[in-house]
């Protein structure tokens, strides 16, 4: 038996991570993966208050997710290969205008 | 006692994976820590019962997206990235503010909710269960996620393809 607000607690620290990651990097790539890092720590209390709550609807919602996150996965790293291809870098700091 | 061992094992994993990621300069060894990471939150979600769950979160996650994601370093041949100098006032006022909003949090779960324990794979989510729901009570938004990846293929062929590249000749209309 493990209390729910362990896995919580888990999940919140994943997230915090994925925030100072998305706030620290410089590296585009990099980046993104902190996102990708915030968004399994919100499939963890998902799955979590499912199995709290008994009701498969949390799990169902995870698949959501990561539909949702696969899809953000293939378009963010197309814009990032068309970013490296106008601006021959992945550095954020340097990428500071919409159109060249 | 065998439950609450391997939680604390997987997440130890995992938390020393995501910091990794964090503490790492190239992107590869990032990527790396990354699929430790969903690698043992599916044995967490394992743990709650969600088999297929865990099942889709290795081969979704720690198969296809990360490949996708090692495959772009590569092709962008990316290196260790430089690093900027943050402001101090930012770094002073930060590490504490986000510790201490961390502990408040944690202490708020661990000690005043009443979220009660879960044994182990306590909801037994398996393939046949998971897509009775799908199908029938989450059936509109199945459909609208497969038009918003449909949306999404056509959009990164559209943003990855050069715009100065040619069709190749004779086949112009």
């Amino acid at each position: 038996m493990v209390p729910v607000s362990y896995y919580l607690v888990l999940s919140g620290i994943l997230f915090a991570c994925g925030v100072v990651g998305f706030l620290i990097k410089r590296n585009i790539i990099t980046i993104f993966m902190s996102i990708e890092l915030m968004l399994n720590g919100v499939n963890l209390s998902f799955v979590a208050f499912a199995a709290h709550l008994q009701k498969f609807s949390g799990q169902v919602f995870v698949f959501f997710v990561m539909v949702v996150a696969a899809a953000e996965a293939a378009v963010g790293l197309a814009i990032i290969i068309a970013v490296f291809r106008t601006r021959e870098t992945l550095n954020v700091d340097q990428v500071n205008l919409l159109k060249l | 006692m065998l439950h609450l061992v391997l939680f604390l094992v997987f997440g130890a994993i995992c938390v020393a994976g995501a910091i990794n990621l964090l503490a790492q300069s190239h992107p590869i060894s990032s990527a790396l820590s990354l699929v430790v990471v969903m690698a043992s939150l599916a044995v967490e979600y394992l743990l709650l019962g969600a088999e297929f769950v865990a099942a889709v979160q290795v081969i979704v996650y720690a198969g296809a997206v990360m490949v996708l994601f090692v495959f772009v370093i590569m092709l962008l041949n990316a290196g260790a990235e430089e690093r900027t100098k943050g402001s101090h006032v930012a770094l002073a006022l930060g590490v504490p503010g986000v510790l201490a909003g961390g502990l408040l949090v944690a202490w708020t779960l661990l000690k005043r909710s009443d979220t009660g324990t879960v044994a182990l794979g306590s909801l037994h989510g398996d393939p046949k269960t998971i897509a009775s729901f799908l199908f029938h009570e989450f059936l509109l938004p199945f459909e609208i996620t497969s038009i918003l990846v449909l949306i999404a293929i056509m959009g990164a062929v559209v943003l990855a393809s050069r715009p100065d590249l040619k069709p190749p000749a004779g086949k112009e209309s």
